[in-house]
């Protein structure tokens, strides 16, 4: 327990620096200390907004986190009832299809992907950033379990009344699918939230830069500029959002994460 | 039968296929579309002013190229040091952690915290940590006469301070799975092999493990495909250097795609990484099987 306490203690490293070194403007000498001497202030916060394009990348990446998931949980919603209510033909073979994707994650194919980008046209654009994860195995697989779980009585009355598969989905289903759909949102918005290597590669013009992108730019330029702080400070404001979401819902996020895991 | 109501079967036929048009429209462009391409293109050799042919020219070239051998091997040894270690921590984590006291909840905070942090964000707060002069354990390991590193400068020390921060980040997104697996531990079992004189490590050995064996599994499967995608942190702390001492195989697919323009043998690279996902998970998946027979 004391040495699971002093590892919890050296994990929290990390963040402790970059919380008190982006309070400390300037370029004090014991940039790397942990303990906030004064002066304090939101200097580096300022420099930090500034000298980087923080705005256009905040709207960037809400807008492709959001739109992704938007529209991947009309997408994992009716694959995921196809698969779980309905019986058809190679339904076992199309479930495997999906199964398969689960390892054949879409950063592992970078290079074919950019290419299918190039022909589609979306280039160089948010939709083409978003395009790979439009269909989503994990999310299907995910409303698969939720819907199986779900006692069909409902939706028995609502058909006899002569309600149809959509009208069944929407407003049966659904109200009672929502911590599915939840735990799917919480992992979709944290997934791309972060990722870097596939916008990296399907954008090239800083008007479609995401935070993450942006910051590793910045990082870098700032660094070779000896502005530890502003590093510090832009790194804060990239993983703030998420960091504060965390602790405010963990709870729900940490049961979401270990959902998505039990198969 | 009337023609409306054959109308109805039909439609209830199409029915599921409707529903799965879109995801399987995107699996086609973005799954199996590009695996297709990626083999097809690995195998296309292009020449100038000739028209492209088919050979294993770029798997030679591959295989001949020692980059690609050296970032084979950094990979391995990457493996080895990111999911032992990771797997080994998060267990010890979950099982000191596990109780509902607000000590052991504020800790888990603590070790979770970097899962929900871009890992370009730990490579910039990491970059910092290992600075030469005045990094942060330069301050703190100067006074017990450890200073003068150059951790990501150094061949020798660069993938040791990649794997570090791997397991960081990694760490509590596993613990998260071990803790759900040892809740569903039955108690009583943990308590009658205490009763019958088994220590610490024998409980652990021959009663906790056994029961998590499917967790150990999963959770290598994703372990192991983290080791193929994440590469985020060595293109902004190292760039695959110095001498290519942390190249991984995604960091040389990207930067031969990227920068050499060399499509066919990021093709070839690409079909290696994608075989050798196949051929790990099968083995975990093997592994996990093996586990659940031993429990029942």
């Amino acid at each position: 327990m004391l040495l699971a306490a002093v590892a919890g203690v050296l994990w929290a490293v990390p963040f402790a620096w970059m919380l008190v070194a982006s309070l400390r403007p300037g370029y004090p000498d014991d940039v790397a200390s942990l303990l906030p001497h004064p002066p304090l202030g939101l200097d580096n916060y300022r420099d930090a907004w500034s000298s980087g394009h923080f705005p256009l990348w905040y709207a960037n990446t809400a807008l492709l986190c959001f739109g992704l998931l938007g529209i991947q949980c009309v997408t994992v919603t009716a694959a995921g009832y196809a698969f779980a209510r309905l019986r058809f033909r190679f339904s076992g073979l199309v479930f495997t299809l999906f199964l398969l994707q689960l390892l054949l994650v879409p950063a592992l194919l970078i290079v074919p992907n950019l290419q299918m980008l190039v022909a589609l046209g979306l280039y160089d654009s948010l939709p083409g950033v978003a395009a790979p994860y439009l269909a989503s195995a994990f999310g299907v697989f995910l409303m698969r379990q939720t819907f199986r779980q779900l006692p069909r009585d409902y939706e028995e009355a609502a058909a006899l009344d002569g309600a149809g598969p959509l009208q069944v989905i929407r407003h049966v289903l659904l109200p009672m699918a929502r911590p599915g759909l939840a735990a799917f949102a919480i992992i979709s918005l944290t997934a791309h939230w972060n990722e870097y290597i596939w916008p990296l590669i399907a954008t090239s013009s800083p008007r479609n830069q995401v935070l993450t992108v942006g910051l590793a730019s910045f990082a870098g330029s700032s660094e070779s500029g000896g502005q530890w702080g502003v590093v510090a400070a832009g790194t804060a404001l990239v993983a703030a959002p998420l960091l504060i979401l965390f602790l405010a819902f963990q709870r729900r996020i940490v049961r979401s994460f270990v959902f998505s895991g039990i198969k | 039968m009337r023609p409306g109501a054959r109308r109805l079967r039909a439609g209830r036929h199409a029915r599921p296929w409707l529903l799965l048009a879109p995801s399987l429209l995107g699996l086609a462009l973005f799954t199996y579309g590009p695996v297709g391409q990626v083999l097809l293109r690995s195998l296309q050799v292009r020449r100038f002013g000739r028209p492209a042919e088919f050979g294993i020219a770029n798997y030679q070239a591959l295989l001949a190229d020692e980059r690609f051998l050296r970032a084979l091997g950094n990979t391995a040894f990457y493996a080895a040091g990111t999911i032992v270690p990771s797997l080994v921590l998060a267990l010890l984590f979950a099982l000191a952690l596990r109780d509902s006291g607000w000590l052991s909840a504020a800790i888990r905070t603590l070790v979770v915290l970097p899962m929900m942090v871009p890992l370009v964000a730990a490579a910039a707060l990491f970059t910092f940590v290992f600075l030469p002069g005045v990094g942060l354990l330069e301050y703190y390991l100067a006074p017990l006469g450890l200073a003068g590193f150059n951790w990501l400068g150094d061949p020798a020390l660069a993938l040791p301070s990649i794997i570090a921060v791997t397991v960081w980040k990694n760490t509590g997104y596993y613990m998260l799975f071990f803790l759900a697996g040892l809740a569903a531990v039955p108690e009583e079992q943990i308590d009658a092999a205490r009763l019958e004189g088994a220590n610490a490590w024998q409980r652990l050995r021959h009663v906790i493990l056994p029961l998590l064996g499917p967790t150990i599994g999963f959770v290598t499967v994703i372990a192991v495909i983290n080791v193929l995608v994440q590469v985020d942190h060595v293109l902004v702390m190292t760039g695959g250097g110095p001498a290519d001492s942390t190249n991984l195989l995604l960091s040389y697919i990207y930067q031969t795609a990227q920068q050499n323009l060399d499509i066919g043998r990021a093709s070839a690279a690409t079909a290696v990484s994608v075989a050798l996902l196949f051929g790990l998970a099968t083995v975990s998946l093997r592994a996990l099987e093996r586990g659940m027979h031993y429990e029942s």
